[in-house]
C-alpha cells in the first residue's frame, strides 16, 4: 500500500519528478482543457493562431525590413520573420503562462492536492502544441520557397527543431517557474513579466540575425540562452544562421542550471504558499 | 491486528496575522541591504519591534491515529482548526511541526467539483475531475457508467456543463468524488447541498465505502445529523487541540455545550451585556491562560488575561470577579490590587482555587474604580462572562459537603482520659 510521509522538514533537492510523471495524465488533460477552453467561444476559433503571427510577421516586414532595413541572412523576409516569431512565441508563452502559475490556480491548489509541477508543464505541452500548429504554416511557406530555391533546409531539421523546441520549453519553463514560485510573496514580479518578455525579444535575434551583430554587442546576445538556441533553429530550418558550437554548449547548460533551480523554488514554495495568497 | 491508516503525530500548524506578504521586492532589497551595513531597517516604523507580524497556532501539537476503516467524524467551533488539519491531510499545504503518516491513496474533497471548467461537456469534467482527485484513465473508464447513473445526469452526459443546473453539476461532481478508488477520503462539508434524496444517497455510499471496501473516512461538518449518520468515531477540535475523542454522541454532546459559548477560553466580551458606569472603559476580550477547556483540576489556580480599553487612564482601578454556582447562589468575591488602567491593554489576573471543590461555576467580571473615600464605582461589568468546571475528587458530595473546602480544623488534644 502507498505510504506517504507528511513532514515539516523539506528536503530541498528532492524534485519529486516520479510523482509528476505518475500523473502524465493529468498534464496531458490540463493543456488540452486549457486548448479547448481557449477557442470554445471565439469567432474565428482555431484561425487565431494562423492569423496572429501572420499578423505580427507582416508588420515587422513593414518594421524590421523596410523601414529600418534589418537583413535576414538572406532568407526572404516573410518566413524570416514568421519562423522567428513561432519559436519566440512558444518561449514567451511558456514563460508568462507559467509565471501564473501559482496565482491563476490558487483556488484549485488550495482544494486538492496533486504534484504542482503538472500545472506549468502543462502549459509548456499546450504552447508546444500551438507551435507545432504555427509550425504548418512555416512549412508550407518554407515549401514554397524551397521549390523557387530561395532557402536550403538542412535534413537535419528534422532533430534540431525537436531538440531545440524541447531546450526552450525547458528554459521557459524553469524561467516562468521561478517568477511564479517568488511572485507568491512579491505581486510587483508579475508587472515585469510582460515587460521583460518584451525587451528580452529584443535582446534574441529574433527579428534581426545574430550575423548583423559583431564586436560586444554580438559577446552579449550571445550571452541570452535564446539566441544560440535561435540560431541553430534558423540554420536547420533555413539553412541560414550562426553556429557557435561552444555557445550551444552553455546555453544548454544554463537551460539546465534555471531549470533545476526553479523546481527547487517551486517546490519549496509549494509547501506552504497556500497560506500566503 | 488492526491497520492504521492516519498517524498524526505531534502537529502543530503556525499562520502568520495581519499585514505581512505582497510587499515588494524593492522593500525586502533595501531592508536587506540595510541590514547587510548594520544599518536601520527603512521599512519598519520607528518604535516598532523586530518581527511585526503577529502569529497564531491553528493547530497546537494534535496527535491522532486513525484507524482502517474508522468514519472519523471531526467538528468543533469555526476557527478550531478542522479546516486546517484536513488542509494538512490532504497536503494542501504543509505541518509547521511534526509528522503525519499516511498509509494509502488520499482522495480529498474539499470542494466538489474541484477543476470542472463549464465550457466541457459532463463526461470531459468526469475525466479532469477524477485525474485531480488521484484516479487514472483506466479506472475512470472502468467506472464512467457506473458514475453516470449514480450523478442521475443521464443523456446530459455530453453537453457542456453551463447548461447544467446547478444541483445537476453537484450531483456530478459528487458522483465521482463517491467512487474514487482511494483507501482514505478526506471530506469537508460537502454534503450541506443538495436535495435531501440525493444527500441520503451519498451518506449511504459512503457508509459503504467504510463498511465493505474498509475505505477510511475523515469527515468534516456543521451539521450534527450528518454525523451521526456516518460517522463511528469523532474528533471535537477547540482552539487547535483535540478537546474529545471517542463516541460520536459523547462528542456531539461535548461540541454542543461548548458551541453554546459557554465553554469558551477565549470570549470576545463586546457582544456580552455590559452594565456600564459610562463609556469609557470597556472589557473587550478574556483568555483563559494555557486552557484548551475551562476545566480545572483541584489545586490548580484560576489564570486568564482580561482585555480592557480605556479612552482616558484611570487611576486606582480594580479588577472584581465573583463566582456563583450552576443554581446561582453566590460563592464568594475576590478582588485585585489597584493598578492603572490606560489605553488598550491586556491584564494577567490569577487567583488560586484551593478552597473550591467539583463543580460548574459561573463567574462575573467587573472593573471598578475606587474614589477618595474608598468606595468601588463601576466602571464596567458582566454577568456570567465565563464558565469554569472544577474536577474534583469523587469522594466530595456537593450536596453533603457544599462547594468550598474551608480551612483546615487544626487539632490538639486538651484532655486525653485512658
Amino acid at each position: 500500500m502507498q505510504h506517504i510521509h507528511i513532514s515539516a522538514k523539506h528536503a530541498l533537492f528532492d524534485l519529486k519528478l516520479r510523482e509528476v510523471w505518475r500523473n502524465r495524465g493529468l498534464v496531458w488533460l490540463f493543456a488540452k482543457r486549457s486548448f479547448v477552453v481557449t477557442y470554445k467561444q471565439t469567432i474565428l476559433g482555431p484561425a487565431w493562431l494562423f492569423l496572429a503571427p501572420l499578423l505580427t510577421s507582416a508588420a515587422y516586414v513593414v518594421l524590421f525590413g523596410n523601414i529600418a532595413k534589418l537583413g535576414t541572412d538572406g532568407v526572404p523576409q516573410l518566413l524570416f520573420y514568421l519562423s522567428g516569431t513561432a519559436m519566440w512565441t512558444f518561449f514567451s508563452t511558456c514563460v508568462t503562462r507559467c509565471a501564473n502559475t501559482f496565482t491563476a490556480n490558487a483556488p484549485l491548489f488550495g482544494k486538492v492536492y496533486f504534484p504542482r509541477l503538472t500545472v506549468p508543464l502543462s502549459d509548456a505541452l499546450g504552447s508546444a502544441l500551438h507551435f507545432c500548429i504555427q509550425m504548418l504554416m512555416v512549412l508550407a511557406m518554407l515549401a514554397y520557397y524551397a521549390a523557387r530555391g530561395m532557402v536550403a533546409p538542412s535534413p537535419s531539421a528534422l532533430l534540431v527543431v525537436p531538440l531545440v523546441l524541447l531546450q526552450l520549453g525547458v528554459l521557459g519553463t524553469g524561467v516562468g517557474i521561478v517568477i511564479s514560485s517568488l511572485t507568491t510573496k512579491y505581486r510587483d514580479l508579475q508587472v515585469l513579466v510582460t515587460f521583460g518578455m518584451n525587451l528580452w525579444m529584443y535582446a534574441t535575434p529574433v527579428v534581426y540575425p545574430l550575423s548583423t551583430a559583431d564586436g560586444t554587442l554580438r559577446r552579449i546576445l550571445l550571452l541570452n540562452p535564446v539566441t544560440e538556441a535561435m540560431e541553430l533553429y534558423r540554420a536547420a530550418l533555413l539553412g541560414a544562421g550562426t553556429v557557435l558550437p561552444g555557445w550551444v554548449v552553455c546555453s544548454v547548460l544554463v537551460t539546465a542550471a534555471v531549470a533545476l533551480l526553479g523546481i527547487v523554488i517551486f517546490n519549496k514554495v509549494e509547501r506552504t504558499f497556500m497560506d500566503t495568497v | 491486528m488492526e491497520q492504521i491508516a492516519i498517524k498524526i503525530s505531534n502537529v502543530s500548524k503556525q499562520y502568520r496575522l495581519g499585514a505581512f506578504g505582497g510587499k515588494t521586492l524593492q522593500a525586502d532589497l533595501e531592508s536587506w541591504w540595510a541590514r547587510k551595513r548594520g544599518l536601520d531597517d527603512p521599512n519598519v516604523r520607528i518604535g516598532a519591534t523586530h518581527s511585526p507580524s503577529q502569529t497564531f497556532w491553528a493547530l497546537r501539537d494534535v496527535s491522532l491515529t486513525i484507524r482502517r476503516g474508522e468514519r472519523v467524524g471531526i467538528i468543533g467551533i469555526n476557527g478550531a482548526g478542522k479546516s486546517t488539519l484536513l488542509k494538512l491531510l490532504s497536503r494542501v499545504t504543509a505541518p509547521t511541526e511534526g509528522e503525519i503518516d499516511i498509509w494509502g491513496r488520499v482522495s480529498s474533497m474539499l470542494e466538489v467539483g474541484t477543476g470542472f471548467h463549464r465550457e466541457m461537456t459532463g463526461r470531459e469534467n468526469i475525466y479532469m475531475n477524477g485525474s485531480i482527485l488521484g484516479m487514472t484513465r483506466h479506472e475512470i473508464d472502468d467506472h464512467m457508467d457506473r458514475i453516470i447513473r449514480f450523478s442521475e445526469v443521464g443523456e446530459f452526459i455530453d453537453t457542456p456543463v453551463k447548461r447544467y443546473s446547478s444541483g445537476m453539476l453537484l450531483k456530478l461532481a459528487f458522483s465521482v468524488a463517491a467512487h474514487l478508488q482511494s483507501e482514505i477520503l478526506i471530506m469537508d462539508e460537502v454534503l450541506a447541498v443538495g436535495d435531501m434524496a440525493f444527500q441520503q444517497k451519498c451518506l449511504a455510499q459512503m457508509r459503504l465505502a467504510a463498511e465493505q471496501e474498509g475505505r477510511t473516512v475523515l469527515y468534516v461538518s456543521h451539521n450534527m445529523d450528518t454525523i451521526r449518520r456516518l460517522c463511528d468515531r469523532c474528533v471535537v477540535l477547540s482552539h487547535g487541540r483535540i478537546l474529545f475523542d471517542g463516541d460520536t454522541d459523547a462528542a456531539i454532546a461535548a461540541y454542543m455545550e461548548q458551541s453554546l459559548g459557554e465553554n469558551q477560553v477565549d470570549l470576545d466580551l463586546t457582544d456580552k451585556p455590559h452594565t456600564q458606569q459610562n463609556g469609557q472603559v470597556a472589557m473587550t476580550r478574556l483568555r483563559l491562560t494555557d486552557k484548551a477547556a475551562p476545566m480545572y483540576e483541584p489545586g490548580e489556580s484560576l489564570r486568564f488575561r482580561l482585555s480592557v480599553r480605556a479612552s482616558a487612564p484611570v487611576e486606582n482601578a480594580a479588577v472584581r470577579l465573583t463566582l456563583r454556582t450552576d443554581a446561582d447562589v453566590g460563592l464568594g468575591t475576590a478582588w485585585s490590587q489597584r493598578f492603572t488602567i490606560s489605553g488598550d491593554g491586556d491584564y494577567a489576573l490569577e487567583m488560586p482555587m484551593d478552597a473550591l471543590e467539583k463543580g460548574v461555576f459561573y463567574a462575573s467580571i467587573g472593573v471598578y474604580r475606587f474614589d477618595e473615600v474608598g468606595r468601588p464605582i463601576t466602571l464596567d461589568h458582566i454577568t456570567r462572562a465565563f464558565k469554569i468546571e472544577l474536577v474534583g475528587l469523587p469522594v466530595w458530595n456537593i450536596n453533603a459537603h457544599g462547594y468550598i473546602r474551608l480551612p483546615e480544623l487544626t487539632v490538639s488534644a486538651v484532655r486525653q482520659v485512658n
